[in-house]
């Protein structure tokens, strides 16, 4: 079945702080936090009632915890960019917003203990804590790198970096951290720790630079993909991305549905705005 | 007082009015978790063509102003893996299937029509003669009346099947009414009105268009006033033509407007896209609306708004 725990919930927003360029908000989501697994997302509805803005936002879920003293709790990262995320962040505590969830798939978590990099870009950071946790708690030794552009556009909240053995930071500009881009220092890094399986999730082009070195150096990657998103739910169509199926057989798969989290040799990258060649009913 | 919800769409009887659009209801698996399928008048497949599709490429969509662009080209298994997979399924949900077709040739329509023949438990045929995300916008049948009369006649002189026939049409016309008549004469009992309008988003930051295939569709509450339009019209010309009504639905006061124009059933769309339980709560509220202003059956309602005093 399909996201079969996906409910519609009003979600009461119970935090709401500035960290960065970015809002930590956390919300009051009951039984509903039980279900979610790290990689999860929720579609969010924006601007009220009346609103212009008919397509929910879809954010990745930062953490879930289904036993505080106030029940189950979801916490998600915002990045007030466009009309949608400016008015959600905006919002008091109180306030309950319109949530579908958990959708999509989530990251797979080894039975057996792992050496494991977690790789995120910008905010793409926020769902890697839940899973640093969830692998931490299973015995295994995290390693993390965490890219932006620049300094402030890191999202490494203190208690996020306790569940991790090490953080790496990279900036673009140099401004905190290794300066570069965080593919530059990955081989380094994977050889250095002995990693056997990689996270990521960020901007399609570093998730295609990550794959490429995973593949060189045959290491399984598991990555969160993202494409310009309608419903979350699997209907409109509008988020897919080339990838092989099953059988090899290249497919424009929906990202809500098959993804976000999928194995990146799946992956057709760069394909450039265009379907590439040999894809199943090629136009 | 009793109340009928049921409505009429040529001379197929359904349970009540709404009823999902086309290409906005997946498989139809994707909703089964939110709601029971069979709770609705029926379920409109999205637009099945002879061959599997790959569709346009990313980004496919571009929210607007009370709307959304979206520029998805069709994609699809083919009618072979579409009959096999699809239409099992949704027999297994007792839904009630109005399986919408398209083509890329007037002989396309024909030969899906003959796919159609022996195929027991659908209700209805929606023949998609205007979807604008193709690559040559010659391909939409729906803005001549000459090949919109040749789509709807393939699929007529085809199929054996006795079942409603509803051409779904393009607003992008000088003269929706005379399409109306056209496809009319050609067999179609109804008309699904409206497919959306082209369109198109430049990126302000890339200074190039939002879209990979440059233009899309326009729906959502944006286009609502279009579709009202629409029917009236159509529904002034042809009031025994049944009219499938959709645009911008997004509540029971939405459907009723779409009614009142001349709508005997009514499509929910991008709604689900913002709501996957919108095409529920669209149906409780026009039930409630058309009780409310008492109406006695849903075909009082039907272009109610043509009266004259």
């Amino acid at each position: 079945m399909i996201n079969k725990h996906a409910r519609k919930i009003a979600a009461e927003i119970v935090s709401n702080k500035r960290v960065g360029t970015y809002h930590h908000m956390v919300f009051e989501v009951g039984d509903l936090a039980a279900f979610v697994r790290p990689g999860n997302f929720v579609a969010v509805s924006v601007g009220g009632e009346a609103s212009s803005m008919i397509l929910r936002r879809a954010f990745a879920v930062h953490r879930a915890s289904a036993k505080t003293h106030i029940g189950g709790i979801l916490e998600l990262v915002v990045a007030p960019h466009g009309g949608g995320s400016k008015w959600l962040t905006s919002l008091p505590n109180g306030f309950k917003v319109d949530m579908v969830g958990p959708l999509g798939t989530s990251f797979g978590i080894p039975t057996e203990n792992v050496r494991a990099l977690l790789v995120g870009g910008g905010y793409g950071s926020a769902p890697l804590f839940g899973l640093a946790e969830v692998l931490k708690n299973r015995g295994s030794r995290v390693d993390m790198v965490l890219g932006a552009s620049s300094a402030a556009k890191i999202y490494a909240p203190i208690e996020g970096k306790r569940s991790v053995n090490s953080m790496t930071i990279t900036t673009d500009d140099g401004s905190a951290g290794l300066h570069g881009r965080v593919s530059e220092f990955l081989p380094e890094i994977i050889e250095k720790n002995n990693i056997e399986v990689i996270y990521s999730c960020g901007p399609m082009g570093m998730l295609a630079a990550i794959s490429e070195i995973a593949a060189l150096m045959q290491i399984p990657h598991q990555c969160a993909v993202e494409e310009s998103m309608a419903c979350g739910i699997g209907v409109c169509m509008t988020c897919v991305i080339p990838m092989k199926d099953a059988d090899g057989v290249i497919k424009m798969q929906r990202s809500c549905i098959e993804g976000p989290v999928v194995s990146s040799e799946r992956v057709i990258w760069n394909s450039n705005g265009k379907i590439p060649a040999g894809t199943w009913g090629e136009l | 007082m009793s109340f009928d919800f049921s409505t009429q769409l040529g001379d197929k009887r359904f349970s009540n009015p709404i009823f999902t659009a086309s290409g906005c209801a997946g498989s139809g698996k994707e909703l089964a978790q939110f709601f029971a399928l069979e709770e609705l008048g029926g379920i409109v497949t999205k637009s099945i063509m002879m061959k599997p599709r790959s569709g346009r490429a990313t980004p496919r969509m571009a929210e607007t102003p009370s709307g959304m662009l979206n520029s998805i080209g069709l994609q699809g298994p083919g009618i072979d893996r579409f009959l096999a997979d699809d239409i099992p399924w949704l027999k297994s949900q007792n839904a009630t299937i109005v399986i919408s077709i398209a083509g890329e040739s007037v002989e396309d329509y024909g030969l899906l029509a003959k796919k159609l023949d022996g195929i027991p438990g659908i209700s209805a045929i929606e023949i998609n003669i205007s979807c604008p995300n193709v690559e040559n916008r010659g391909q939409v049948f729906s803005c001549h009346v000459d090949t919109a009369y040749a789509a709807v006649n393939a699929v007529k002189t085809n199929l054996n099947l006795r079942i409603p026939l509803i051409a779904k049409l393009s607003p992008d016309v000088t003269n929706i009414a005379d399409i109306a008549e056209s496809v009319h004469s050609a067999g179609a009992s109804g008309v699904a009105l409206i497919n959306t309008l082209l369109g198109m988003v430049i990126d302000t930051n890339t200074m190039k268009p939002k879209l990979a295939g440059k233009t899309g569709g326009l729906s959502g509450p944006a286009i609502r006033p279009v579709a009202v339009r629409a029917i009236y019209q159509v529904h002034q010309r042809l009031p025994q033509l049944s009219i499938l009504g959709m645009g911008g639905v997004a509540s029971g006061r939405d459907a009723l407007e779409l009614i009142l124009a001349g709508a005997s059933g009514i499509s929910v769309g991008t709604a689900t896209f913002g709501n996957p339980l919108a095409a529920i709560k669209v149906k409780n509220e026009l039930q409630d609306l058309l009780i409310e202003k008492g109406f006695a059956s849903v075909a009082a309602a039907v272009g109610f708004a043509h009266r004259d005093s």
